[in-house]
């Protein structure tokens, strides 16, 4: 802390910087770097610092000759020459389209927002270890179900490759957990209490049954001891697997961030597949051909599926959906279909005749759920990042309802109805 | 289906404040109601809040967005003032609002005006001599203390709970900053801190509320922007602060936050603001998205099944 206030002295006359605030700035992303415009009012801002589509020449534009030359004198003209960042109020096109802003008085082709300024905190959960847990959760409970299935019908390689697959991603899961939590220390408080409307505590009841099932189910399978009692946690392990695999779909999908949580209703039925793809690649790696038949059907329906459902809810979304063609997500989500597709055909079809076409499709399918859930992850970061994906959707909402209604007290009726159904 | 979904919602909103909050014999509801119309953007609030509540240093900065270096609720932000500039007089109809019910002059409502000609072009003078067309908009933000609050929902270990005020509050001891509150608050209010990983919101001073006082930030405001009532006084006393307004010629003035059929339930927290919500960063139409839950849970449950059968089928035919 010491020299903090000295530092950030000298950086209110000079370039902002990001100062003291970086670290819990870290949060606003892009927009934050845009202090700085204001030593330059007239530049138009540039546009990694602000948000996509500002249209710096408009409105904010007519507004910053004033604040350079009426207020030009002394810090308050520097104060002012924020406003050529965007202004109070700064209007941005729809779409994130033009710089022209000559048609600024044309309400419904734009919409406001504060300085540009994120509106909802970006998630604090680390990527590595949220995205990962997503991908290693449908891993682990996916191969929990697989393994079942491959003690019944007497295919033991596969079998025991998935049960020491499931425990290793899960232990690997509740590390990442636990790792992201600000006060590790604290992880029992989850147990605290059991909450129908927090995911996340559904999630660690889930866990907390599934995870000592699939590690006695693993080390009974290995060692070769307690043969009855390792049979019932194989199959207690692959009743409470699908739990795990889907639930994490609700997890992020109660959240204000517009992506995820427009997704909420195709979000559970992408994540199994998604699962099921990753279990199935894992079981063709490592079990013989001759055992690997489910394997490769998980992994061809699965890959087929998460694919399929993919598009369907990015189609669904409307306007938050772009954050998954964008940016880091939209590469991520690129490379997903692409690996997803191919493990599932040169694993899943090819796997069945050639062990070297397994393993390369299984490694492909584990891949493509891997950058499924990095992506979906991405995207919904993204998605808190500009306000325009929580301010549009929410204006959309407001303008229909105002037009099926037609009058105020049938606006609240609307609502009324919304929380009815 | 035979799974009743509306039983569910109910269920997870049956200890919300309508439902007395989960408490036998609660006290009266109470709240904010922020008049941003009187706000002269003099940060008392933020001032008051941060020295009664210990809050620490967050910052230093110099945004150059107007009088605005707070920048937005966080952490170690709990009251925040925003500083809005708009090349319009008081009065004239605002921006995005589809021409509100026809334009009143410029009203003068005690609002700081920029020296004649100071800064502003000329052209948007209106003649009287003492006004010019920069408009300045000031409110100061805080949490909603919502209705249905989805921070509360959604935290898995219970440090969040709501309290017989019908407010909102972290119980700093139990937090374990699992961040899940973070994502779910569709203000963008509550948030972890860097250092102590654990979350932080405004508690609207619950321990001066347990000794009979009024929150810090509402003592100090010194023009009673910040109001703090019983909620249901407030937004009698609301309802009549707008109609005065529309009289008075400020056709844009609007309640956000005072509906109890909004997407959360109406707010603990709610305001008098002059222009679109988003203007100000408020998002304009935010729900609690466990409204929403009912059916995450279902299409889960059915996405499990789906796993389980599928991946059962998966065994059958062929022995290979
Ligand atoms: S505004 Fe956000 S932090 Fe405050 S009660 Fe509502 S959901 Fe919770
Ligand atoms: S960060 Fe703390 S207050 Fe927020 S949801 Fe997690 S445990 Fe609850």
């Amino acid at each position: 802390m010491s020299g903090q206030h000295g530092d950030d002295r000298s950086s209110a006359n000079g370039a902002v910087g990001n100062g003291g605030r970086n670290g819990r700035h870290a949060a606003t992303g892009p927009g934050d770097d845009g202090t700085d415009v204001r030593h330059d009012p007239h530049a138009a801002p540039d546009h990694d610092a602000v948000p996509r589509g500002l249209t710096a020449g408009a409105e904010p534009g007519a507004a910053p000759g004033a604040g350079d030359e009426g207020f030009g004198s002394g810090g308050f003209g520097g104060r002012f020459g924020g406003f050529g960042s965007g202004g109070g109020g700064g209007r941005r096109k729809r779409r994130g389209g033009g710089r022209g802003g000559e048609d600024l008085m044309v309400p419904e082709a734009e919409f406001t927002s504060y300085y540009g300024r994120p509106i909802l905190h970006k998630p604090k959960w680390e990527t590595l270890d949220i995205a990962g847990y997503l991908f290693l959760g449908g891993l682990a409970g996916s191969s929990s179900v697989l393994a079942a299935g491959a003690t019944a019908t007497g295919r033991p390689a596969l079998a025991r490759a998935c049960k020491v697959g499931s425990l290793v991603a899960i232990s690997g899961s509740v590390v990442a957990l636990v790792h992201d939590l600000g006060r590790p220390d604290r992880f029992a408080n989850m147990l605290r209490t059991v909450k129908p409307s927090s995911p996340m505590s559904v999630g660690s009841w889930i866990l907390t049954a599934y995870g000592p099932a699939a590690g006695i189910a693993a080390v009974t399978s290995v060692t070769g001891w307690f043969p009855r009692i390792g049979k019932l946690a194989t199959f207690a392990a692959a009743a409470t697997g699908p739990a795990v695999a889907a639930y994490t779909a609700p997890l992020i999908a109660d959240t204000a961030v517009p992506t995820w949580h427009a997704g909420h209703e195709e979000l559970p039925f992408l994540f199994v597949s998604s699962g099921a793809m990753a279990a199935g690649g894992l079981g063709m790696i490592a079990a013989p051909v001759a055992q690997a038949g489910p394997a490769r059907r998980a992994a061809l329906i699965g890959g087929v599926a998460e694919v399929a459902i993919t598009r369907f809810m990015e189609r669904r979304m409307g306007l938050p959906g772009e954050t998954l063609r964008q940016g880091k997500a939209g590469t991520l989500m690129r490379a997903a279909a692409a690996l997803s597709l191919g493990g599932a055909v040169v694993g899943g079809i090819g796997g069945r005749w050639s062990r070297a076409a397994a393993v390369v499709g299984g490694l492909a399918a584990m891949a493509g759920s891997a950058c499924t859930r990095f992506g979906i992850f991405e995207a919904g970061v993204a998605s808190t990042q500009d306000p325009k994906y929580v301010v549009q959707p929410q204006r959309e909402r407001l303008e229909k309802r105002a037009a099926s209604s037609g009058s105020s007290s049938g606006d609240t009726q609307g609502r009324a109805d919304e929380w009815a159904a | 289906m035979a799974f009743d979904l509306s039983a569910l919602g109910s269920f997870l909103r049956s200890d919300d404040p309508p439902e007395a909050g989960g408490y036998p014999d609660p006290a009266p509801r109470v709240g904010f109601f922020t008049d941003t119309s009187v706000c002269i953007g003099c940060k008392a609030c933020e001032v008051a809040c941060k020295e009664w509540n210990a809050i620490p240093e967050d910052g230093l900065t110099f945004t150059g967005m107007s009088y605005d270096n707070s920048e937005h609720l966080g952490a170690s932000t709990w009251r925040h003032v925003a500083f809005i500039e708009q090349q319009r007089p008081m009065g004239a109809p605002s921006s995005a609002a589809p021409a509100a019910g026809g334009s009143g002059g410029p009203v003068d409502l005690g609002m700081p005006a920029m020296p004649g000609g100071a800064g502003a072009p000329a052209a948007a003078d209106d003649g009287s001599g003492d006004r010019t067309g920069l408009r300045w908009l000031m409110a100061s933000d805080v949490c909603k203390h919502c209705t249905h609050a989805a921070c509360l929902d959604v935290c898995p270990t219970g440090a969040l709970f709501r309290t017989e005020f019908g407010t909102v509050v972290v119980q700093e001891d139990v937090c374990n900053g699992c961040g899940y509150c973070v994502s779910a608050c569709p203000y963008g209010v509550i948030e972890t801190r860097k250092d102590d990983g654990r979350a932080w919101k405004c508690t609207m001073c619950y321990d001066r509320l347990g000794a009979g006082q009024e929150p810090a930030c509402a003592k100090a405001c010194p023009t009673d922007s910040i109001q703090f009532g019983d909620l249901d006084e407030l937004r009698v006393r609301a309802q009549a602060r707008v109609e005065q307004l529309h009289e008075a010629g400020v056709p844009e003035a609007r309640l956000y936050g005072a509906d109890p059929n909004d997407g959360v339930g109406g707010d603990g927290a709610f305001f008098l603001l002059l222009d679109e919500p988003e203007v100000y960063g408020l998002p304009p139409d935010p729900v609690v998205t466990t409204r929403d839950l009912p059916v995450m849970w279902r299409n889960a449950a059915l996405a499990a099944g789906a796993l389980l059968i599928g991946l059962a089928v998966t065994f059958l035919g062929r022995k290979r």
